[in-house]
């Protein structure tokens, strides 16, 4: 596990460093371009270090709250949901994390699920509205777990701050080429204006400055979502092997694949990679070939966990990995101790139609009252379930006209 | 001379950064692994604590169960009571039998498993029981660390140094009692 969680950090701090050169390097190129000399670059690169460090300071003191804000994660307590907050104690101490996460629900049909924050003491688990409405008890466990998983392995840190760093590179490209577009539809006077030799230098620097402002979000993007796909493997294998049961994962993963909502809302590029399965909807499979997309198919993802019929060590995953993509392992040999691990049998019965639109209209309860509904019951039997925008203090039952006040907190 | 004075005290600072750092990895995994420990310990009292309000709740609509309901207040008394961490395993995997003999004569109570407070009580136990399960999975995954650690070259010159000792896993004799206590219900 440590030898994991070690490897996890060392290629976090790689990317993080290739991400500031590839940062500092187009700073110093567009700062040279637009003034034409070196001292240009310079302040060029300190501009880009500056937007650097800034978003860097505002991500790492609360990037989670603002990820969870732009997400619509109400937090919620254990009367809310018990089951969710259950399950996610339970893994929380399969785990051994050091304190609680904090337990979010994102009112949105779409099942999905993310893990946010700085460090395992300080970290939340969000998942959506249609996650609870559909999934059983194992299978939620198995999604808890794989959050959970990231949470271990610290990708929660490395996610916001990657994030960060790529949003860094994409804002600085975009003003540049932006900037670029409006001043050569403006006037030429810049390229005639220095001398000959010195303006042809510039030509040369702007064709380079605008290479680099384009390529460069797409190599950091690339590199961005080639390390999330691994980490997603990564905590598949965790989340197996804290459940020691692949089965609940796979499962869901299958669920949440073939469901019909409409895509998550509240869910962009960046923070894509952080959920557990891809928020956006393939248009057209596989377009976009595997290279940019952020998630592993999820097709693949619950073969490898099929696949896992000997035990729920990373071994045991490793050598599923192997068998269904004939590649070579995703777990770092360090961390492939010789732990055996046996798998356990699934507690959730089987699934009725009945129970699953029970279940349905309970999440749809839990988010009125998370959003401050207030709910009434008439002597007659009739359920009220009242807004917060109404206004008035009296409702009149719909089924028997007997007036009913409304309490107000 | 001094070339040779600054090797071996480079040598000696080596030595000790080396039993200073291998120290200290030891008592974080000690520390974890009796962290673990007490995480059992707090999922077993609230099993503890959960009983007599199942008991109640459930007393109601079992009328003619009466000797199931003595054989869990029996096994809760006798668990709380015990001793050493020996009985108190034994204890307590007599209590899951018992509570899981309940569960089953649950199935026969339509109306009580229709009732709200009772389904509340019922996902609570079988969340603990999921956590004491979790708790000495997590348990024994630290006790294998830190058992490595100690027996394993070089750390257990330094282990020795300091005499730490072994520590012994979370296992239940049975085999029957392997497999989790079984609650699952949904």
């Amino acid at each position: 596990m440590w030898e994991l969680i070690r490897a996890n950090k060392r290629n976090s701090i790689i990317l993080m460093a290739t991400m500031a050169l590839v940062l500092m390097a187009l700073g110093f190129v567009i700062g040279a371009a637009v003034s034409g000399a070196p001292e240009g670059g310079i302040l060029g690169l300190l501009i880009a270090t500056g937007i650097w460090l800034i978003m860097m300071l505002i991500s790492y003191s609360s990037g989670d709250q603002i990820f969870l804000a732009a997400s619509k994660a109400k937090p919620v307590t254990h009367d809310v949901h018990p089951q969710l907050f259950n399950i996610v104690e339970e893994m929380k101490i399969a785990a051994a994390l050091p304190a609680m996460p904090k337990v979010y629900i994102i009112n949105d049909p779409a099942p999905n699920a993310f893990a946010t924050g700085r460090s395992p003491e300080t970290a939340s688990v969000a998942v959506t509205a249609g996650l609870l409405a559909r999934l059983n008890r194992d299978e939620l466990q198995g999604v808890v777990a794989h959050e959970v998983s990231h949470i271990l392995h610290r990708d929660i840190l490395f996610v916001t701050l990657a994030g960060v760093m790529l949003g860094s590179i994409v804002l600085l490209s975009e003003i540049f080429l932006r900037g670029m577009f409006y001043s050569s539809m403006g006037s030429r006077r810049r390229y005639s204006s220095g001398g000959k030799g010195g303006g042809q230098a510039q030509a040369v620097m702007m064709v380079v400055a605008i290479v680099a402002a384009i390529l460069a979000p797409i190599m950091a993007y690339l590199l961005y979502f080639a390390l999330s796909r691994r980490r997603e493997y990564l905590a598949d294998a965790g989340a197996a092997r804290l459940t020691r049961y692949p089965e609940g994962l796979a499962s869901a993963l299958e669920k949440i694949a073939n469901d019909p909502s409409p895509q998550l809302q509240s869910a962009n590029k960046v923070t894509a990679p952080m959920y557990i399965a891809n928020p956006f909807k393939k248009k057209g499979q596989r377009a976009l070939s595997n290279l940019s997309s952020t998630h592993p198919p999820i097709a693949e993802r619950v073969r490898i966990l099929r696949n896992m019929t000997h035990g729920a060590a990373f071994k045991d995953y490793s050598n599923a990995y192997a068998a269904v993509t004939h590649h070579k392992s995703v777990v770092p040999a360090t961390a492939m101790t010789k732990e055996e691990i046996a798998l356990r049998e699934g507690q959730a019965k089987e699934e009725k139609q009945e129970r699953q639109q029970k279940q349905m209209r309970q999440v749809g309860d839990i988010m009125r009252k998370v959003n401050q509904f207030v709910f009434l019951t008439c002597l007659c039997g009739l359920k009220l379930k009242i807004p917060p925008n109404f206004k008035a203090d009296k409702v009149k039952c719909p089924r028997c006209g007997n007036p009913l006040n409304i309490p107000r907190k | 001379m001094w070339i040779a004075l600054g090797i071996i005290g480079g040598l000696i600072l080596l030595a000790v950064l080396f039993v200073v750092g291998v120290y200290n990895a030891l008592v974080r995994l000690r520390n974890q692994v009796d962290n673990s420990w007490s995480q059992i310990d707090v999922q077993l009292k609230r099993r503890h604590d959960l009983i007599p309000n199942l008991v109640e709740t459930a007393k109601g609509y079992m009328t003619h169960e009466r000797g199931t309901f003595e054989a869990i207040t029996k096994a809760r008394a006798a668990a709380m009571g015990a001793g050493n961490v020996a009985d108190a395993a034994k204890a307590e995997g007599a209590l899951g039998e018992a509570l899981s003999k309940f569960m089953l004569v649950v199935e026969n109570y339509p109306e009580l498993k229709a009732n709200q407070n009772f389904l509340a009580l019922q996902e609570e136990l079988s969340s603990t029981e999921n956590k004491i399960s979790f708790a000495r999975q997590s348990y024994n995954d630290q006790v294998l660390g830190f058992n490595n650690k100690i027996q394993m070259f070089p750390s257990n010159i330094v282990a020795g140094m300091f005499s730490f000792a072994k520590r012994d896993f979370f296992e239940i004799e049975d085999a029957t009692q392997r497999e989790v206590p079984k609650v699952s219900f949904n």
